[in-house]
């Protein structure tokens, strides 16, 4: 087991090879401006943009379609122009980007809790508990999650709510079958026994012992899962199964515009499916990094 | 041609035989992050027709690498930096892919070293033979697999009809180094570059196995490159044996030379530390220290830092091959006596 | 060979059972169809008497077992919305998904593959590096966008090709297909891009972790030792080997390709099962959501089965006992 030096960390960082990889990576480097870039616009996006898209006093119908500025017709402010409703699009996708990638992180916490505990569990104690849940993990892994999201975002209905549970529980088998695997290859080792000859309690030992142990695969998992996350709600919000019209993300702004395509607005669905696919490229591009990077097995 | 060395089964014939390759200044680099490291450094020797020639050395010596590099099999981050490779008096470094595809198999083959990993899982021993057929001979479909059967049968295949159409995992590792000769002879090389050939088997098959390649060798009057670091083989098999350290052939001569008289403390060194060879000894002596790191190779001799004789020269000028005997040449300042008392009653 | 099929067998029951379980649970909880079905006027007896018509007022386990024994019988039911038997609604859509998945899953492998090895021998190369970034790109945009952008650029900025819907059918070698038909082929070519992107850039990646894994190998540099050429060497020693782990995702994308006809038929109004599973979950027609979802576990398992004796073809090394 590693364990890294509190005060050190960063200097071990910045000396270890991983980092000077990481500086000599252009797409490692591409990916992680894109990130910052991206959380920076959810943060303080909206103290930046001309109107709060989800007030409707502030809309005017006189600045329907309007075009993004570079195209003939478009005016200030409103730079990637306005929807049917007046609605000013560069607000409109701050706003919304907030939803996504709240979607996106929390669905990842949520499902990565479940998975993690249940492989804890699975891995640690063996046995029937082991083999049921691995048995509901086979069993859902051989439907294409996107499929049970569906299923189950139908029944439940929307809201963010319902999205951030459909979620939880197409996302949890990744993580559960990952910490399973490395929990039994931890847990045949020498000095696992040897917490379990001095006698310390369960918890204990998962806790300190083993989730160091298979943090570094959470981490790579985790990265890909919140891209992962964003694309399946943009969606099932675009299939009219996600969250609610009042406060639109990416995908639901996708939907919103996708009847105005034909009328030649096309800046209405196609900026905010932009905005998306940047943000999970860049998402990915981490992603793929850190998985070369930590853990080559996880391929 | 091959009339010529039919006697090539007495080992003599070796030194009057023409020249098959010619290797002048040959240096492969490896182009790392880290550096460059001069795997083949100026390395220069000859093969004649019908004869064995042995390269040992301790791993990471540069052996292999020369080996790769005659049948130009170099990956980046490798390279041949320069150098020429004449092989019957054509340079290989002057031909081009395609022309150096139509050589392989046909002019110069290899054997591997490990026959667990050299043949493809997913075909079957027949189809990884026939293929050699199929791309040096103009043999038909027929004739291609009577000659499959008759290449197996050579190497000692018991069965070999019905094991053409066995996949690789369905043999053992002695029986699949068996293969990977037939394959190797197949299409009748002149040339066979073989990279410790026995290594990875179980020691009791080793000499067999050795055995039956030399003999397959030298029953068709071919040549043999034999990149090995066992003395043992060397001393049973070679005619003539190149020792390489860091890249560089530090000692070259017939195997007896070498053997009775070596001349380098490096070889000495190996040769002392072999178990069984002539002298019985309480103890088994050792090289001291280990390689040095290719990336920060020491000024003067590459061996100096374990060398028990080093003088302050040794730490500062590179010594030059020197011919201390017809054929036998050795890179050293301060060369071994013949007259030092273990070895004064060889002669 | 046989105990292998036998297992394979009761794993798929095993699936079943599960997901007709789930299924039916579920579609329970979803809105009360008698409502659905009624004026909104009307009378306490009359939505009685619906629902006795459709068994909704027994206990849920006496309604399971009835819905487990119509489903053995292919009985899901009658949609609620078009009055036909569901599942015949569902195989009287089926022919026009498979055509867009058959043409999606033609292009990921036509390119997906070959790019895959190409970028997987020469890893250094520009191509490389581009079908990489590409491949990540394709993976990072959500497939109704690219549906979207080509809608856009090809049908209303070039007017190129058709906005949406099925093309003419033709006959070929006895099976209805558009894909007898030129119109057939302008209508299916942006769907079937659209739903193949995301296929074909997991395909090119992992054929390419793939490739770059198998020249490593000593086998490949043998192979070059005996003069096999650089096609040869791409294309049949290494491709071979490559071939085992991509023939397993090429099974699970199948599925989700399955799954994604639901995205990409709702975007260029195709008229195949997906669409009508989207129409059928917003108007809370439960049987159809139902024999859908079962009639796509079957496909599933049946797909698993498919893939795993095809291992057996492709890598001597796996022994069915």
């Amino acid at each position: 087991m590693t364990h890294v030096q509190r005060g050190n960390f960063w200097r071990v960082l910045a000396a270890s090879e991983g980092w000077s990889r990481f500086k000599r990576s252009k797409l490692a480097l591409t990916g992680a401006v894109i990130v910052v870039f991206v959380t920076l616009v959810a943060l303080v996006g909206p103290f930046l943009v001309v109107q709060n898209p989800y007030d409707l006093s502030a809309l005017q119908l006189g600045d329907a379609y309007k075009p993004p500025i570079w195209s003939e017709g478009g005016t200030m402010p409103f730079i990637l122009g306005t929807d049917q409703q007046g609605r000013d699009m560069l607000s409109a996708i701050v706003y919304g980007s907030r939803v996504s990638l709240f979607i996106g992180v929390a669905g990842t916490l949520l499902a990565s809790a479940l998975g993690i505990t249940l492989g804890l569990i699975s891995g640690y104690y063996g046995g029937r508990i082991d083999a049921l849940i691995m048995r509901i993990a086979d069993i859902q892994l051989s439907f294409p999650s996107m499929l049970i999201a569906l299923f189950l975002m139908s029944v439940l209905g929307r809201g963010v709510a319902n999205i951030l549970l459909s979620l939880t529980l197409v996302g949890w088998v990744r993580y559960a079958r990952t910490v399973r695997g490395e929990t039994l290859s931890v847990k045949k080792s020498e000095y696992i026994e040897a917490t379990r000859v001095i006698g310390l309690p369960d918890a204990r030992v998962l806790r300190r012992h083993i989730l160091p142990n298979v943090f570094a695969s959470i981490i790579v998992l985790s990265t890909i899962q919140v891209g992962s996350f964003i694309l399946t709600e943009a969606t099932l919000s675009f299939l009219g199964l996600g969250v609610p019209i009042t406060r639109p993300s990416l995908g639901m702004l996708c939907n919103d515009g996708f009847s105005v395509l034909y009328s030649g607005l096309w800046w209405v669905s196609i900026l905010p499916g932009l905005y998306i696919m940047i943000i999970v490229f860049g998402i990915n591009l981490l992603g793929d990094f850190l998985r070369d990077e930590m853990n080559p097995r996880l391929r | 041609m091959r009339t010529m060395n039919e006697t090539g089964v007495e080992r003599s014939v070796g030194r009057q035989g023409e020249l098959l390759l010619e290797v002048r200044d040959l240096r492969t680099y490896f182009h790392t992050f880290k550096g460059v490291v001069r795997a083949v450094d100026g390395v220069s020797f000859d093969v004649r027709r019908g004869e064995v020639l042995a390269v040992v050395g301790e791993s990471g010596g540069g052996k292999s690498v020369t080996g790769f590099s005659v049948i130009r099999l170099i990956d980046d981050p490798g390279r041949i930096e320069g150098g020429q490779i004449l092989f019957c008096g054509r340079d290989l470094m002057t031909l081009s892919e395609s022309e150096m595809n139509r050589l392989r198999g046909s002019e110069i083959a290899m054997i591997f070293q490990d026959p667990m990993t050299s043949l493809n899982p997913v075909y079957t021993v027949g189809q990884q033979l026939e293929e050699c057929f199929r791309l040096h001979t103009r043999m038909g479909r027929a004739e291609r697999r009577r000659a499959c059967v008759e290449q197996l049968r050579a190497v000692g295949i018991p069965n070999p009809e019905a094991r053409l159409n066995n996949y690789p995992h369905q043999f053992s590792g002695g029986m699949r180094q068996r293969v990977v000769i037939a394959i190797a002879l197949a299409a009748d090389p002149k040339l066979i570059i073989a990279d410790e050939p026995t290594t990875a088997l179980d020691v009791t098959i080793q000499a067999q196995i050795l055995r039956l390649m030399v003999r397959l060798v030298r029953e068709q009057g071919r040549s043999l490159i034999l990149v090995t670091h066992d003395l043992a083989v060397v001393a049973e098999s070679a005619d003539r044996v190149n020792v390489m350290y860091c890249g560089k052939i530090v000692e070259s001569g017939d195997t007896r030379a070498i053997i009775d008289r070596s001349a380098h403390p490096y070889t000495d060194g190996l040769i002392r530390s072999i178990p069984s060879l002539e002298v019985d000894r309480r103890r088994l002596d050792t090289i001291p220290g280990i390689v040095p790191n290719m990336f920060e190779l020491p000024e003067g001799c590459y061996f100096a830092p374990r060398c028990p004789r080093a003088r302050d020269l040794c730490r500062v000028r590179e010594p030059e091959p020197v011919e201390i005997a017809p054929g036998h040449a050795v890179s050293c300042h301060f060369p071994l006596e013949k007259s030092s008392s273990q070895r004064e009653e060889v002669r | 060979m046989f105990q292998f099929i036998a297992k394979r067998l009761v794993q798929l029951l095993v699936v079943l059972f599960a997901v007709s379980l789930i299924v039916f649970v579920l579609t329970s909880v979803m809105g009360n169809p008698v409502y659905l079905m009624l004026r909104e006027s009307a009378t306490p007896e009359e939505v009685h008497a619906v629902t006795q018509a459709l068994g909704l007022d027994k206990p849920l386990p006496v309604q399971y077992g009835i819905f487990v024994k119509n489903a053995l019988s292919g009985n899901f039911g009658r949609s609620y919305m078009y009055h036909l038997s569901a599942l015949s609604l569902i195989i009287e859509r089926l022919p026009a998904t498979l055509e867009l998945v058959f043409v999606a899953v033609l292009l990921s492998a036509v390119v997906g593959i070959p790019c895959g090895v190409i970028a997987g021998a020469y890893p250094r190369s520009l191509f490389s590096k581009s079908v990489m970034s590409l491949s990540i790109a394709g993976i990072s945009m959500p497939s109704f966008w690219i549906g979207m952008v080509m809608i856009y650029f090809f049908s209303l900025y070039l007017g190129l090709l058709p906005v949406s819907g099925r093309g003419e059918v033709g006959v070929f070698l006895g099976i209805r297909t558009s894909l007898a038909t030129a119109d057939g082929w302008a209508h299916i070519l942006m769907p079937s891009v659209t739903l193949a992107l995301g296929n074909v850039a997991t395909i090119m990646r992992l054929t390419r972790a793939g490739m770059q894994e198998n020249m490593k190998q000593d086998y490949i540099k043998f192979a070059r030792s005996k003069g096999v050429s650089r096609f040869r060497l791409l294309f049949g020693h290494a491709l071979k080997n490559t071939l085992i782990p991509v023939v397993t995702i090429f099974g699970l994308q199948l599925g989700s390709l399955i799954a994604f006809t639901t995205i990409t038929e709702t975007i260029f109004a195709w008229p195949g099962m997906g669409k009508l599973l989207i129409d059928a979950i917003h108007s809370a027609d439960r049987p159809i959501v139902a024999a859908y979802i079962l009639f796509v576990a079957v496909l599933f398992v049946f797909i698993n089965f498919v893939v795993d004796i095809l291992y057996v073809f492709i890598d001597p090394r796996i022994d069915l006992r």
